[in-house]
């Protein structure tokens, strides 16, 4: 390891604290007692939405769309998954299936 | 006394349970990629272990193993942890109320918020007869526990594992697309649902895959600050 044991330590907290000064700031500043602001109420409930649609992106973000096979498999597996989730409703069939039909796609159908 | 409140116990976690397969697959194989990543740069599962349970930061824990291959640079890393954990900020907001008057729990609850609880606790609402309070750290504790296994796992079998895992990681995309469904659902959502697709979309266009997420956030502020009035008839 590169890293003497020390240092190590040091950097999980210095990690740790960046991740969680974000995650404990809302808490912090909008405490229980007191009623937050008008405009912080809005965000938090508006925010599920805008922040789903968010990861959807970001998870898709690497994929490679001007190089083959120009994102195909995703394209096909997220198809699938918006169709079998809006006709059976069943959040694990949805994502248990277009997971399995995406593993097809990446190792059988365009892998090697 | 002790029984009714073990069997109580057991019927949350079980009600909770099944809303954190998805998950499951997904920590277990990143978890496990992160372990074998980890691996190869000379870090076991005693030192890759105790940075998954102690900063739980999925993709941060992945930037930070150059952070860790190169000189010490301690400042650097809580910044850039600050900055690609940032999305967490607007979790928080959304989750003021839900996790109200939560006591003790509440601190692990917000601990241990990440992507996935916020998208599954902001999309799904515990059964009859279960306390929220139970469910939702069910839920936080099963993912907490899945992301330190699979990191367990990936440093413990480094390269034995001959199951062909590539995409199955595909399982958290999916989890995201259908939780997304599920919001644009209600017609009042659609609106924002569509700003954060857009915003996202134009962020990563304009600033590439490595920069994109805080104009994006930085987008979506503005777009919905300014259209307050406009979007919330």
């Amino acid at each position: 390891m590169p890293l003497t044991p020390t240092e190590y330590i040091i950097i999980v907290f210095a990690v740790a604290l960046g991740a969680m000064a974000t995650r404990f700031a809302p808490f912090v500043l909008f405490p229980e007692g007191k009623k937050p602001p008008q405009i912080v109420a809005y965000l938090g409930n508006v925010l599920p939405p805008v922040m789903m649609g968010l990861l959807v992106v970001y998870c898709l973000k690497d994929v490679p769309v001007l190089a083959a096979p120009h994102g195909l498999p995703e394209l096909i597996a997220i198809v699938f998954v918006v169709g079998i989730h809006l006709w059976r409703n069943n959040v694990l069939l949805s994502i248990g299936s277009g997971t399995i039909l995406y593993m097809l796609l990446v190792q059988k159908v365009f892998g090697a | 006394m002790e029984t009714s409140k073990r069997n109580n116990f057991v019927r949350t976690l079980t009600a909770a349970f099944p809303h954190t397969i998805p998950v499951l697959a997904g920590f277990l194989v990143l978890g496990m990629a992160y372990g074998m990543l980890m691996l190869k740069n000379g870090y076991g599962p005693l030192w890759s272990v105790p940075m998954s349970a102690i900063a739980f930061c999925g993709s941060m824990q992945f930037v930070a193993i150059t952070l860790l291959t190169t000189a010490f640079r301690p400042v650097e890393a809580l910044l850039l942890s600050f900055l690609v954990n940032a999305r967490h900020l607007f979790y928080g907001l959304s989750m003021l109320e839900k996790y109200k008057g939560f006591g003790k729990v509440k601190a692990f609850l917000i601990y241990t918020l990440c992507d996935e609880t916020f998208s599954i606790v902001s999309c799904v609402t515990p059964p009859e007869g279960v306390e929220p309070k139970g469910f939702y750290l069910s839920i936080s504790l099963l993912h907490y526990c899945y992301w330190i296994v699979g990191t367990f796992l990936g440093g413990v079998l480094g390269n034995l594992v001959t199951f062909n895992m590539l995409g199955l990681d595909f399982a958290l995309t999916a989890l995201f697309v259908v939780l997304f469904i599920e919001q644009m659902k209600k017609s009042g959502n659609r609106i924002f649902g569509f700003i954060g697709i857009g915003a996202a979309l134009a962020a990563r266009l304009v600033f590439g895959a490595e920069n994109m997420v805080l104009p994006a956030l930085a987008a979506i502020l503005v777009i919905l600050i300014a259209g307050r009035t406009k979007l919330c008839r």
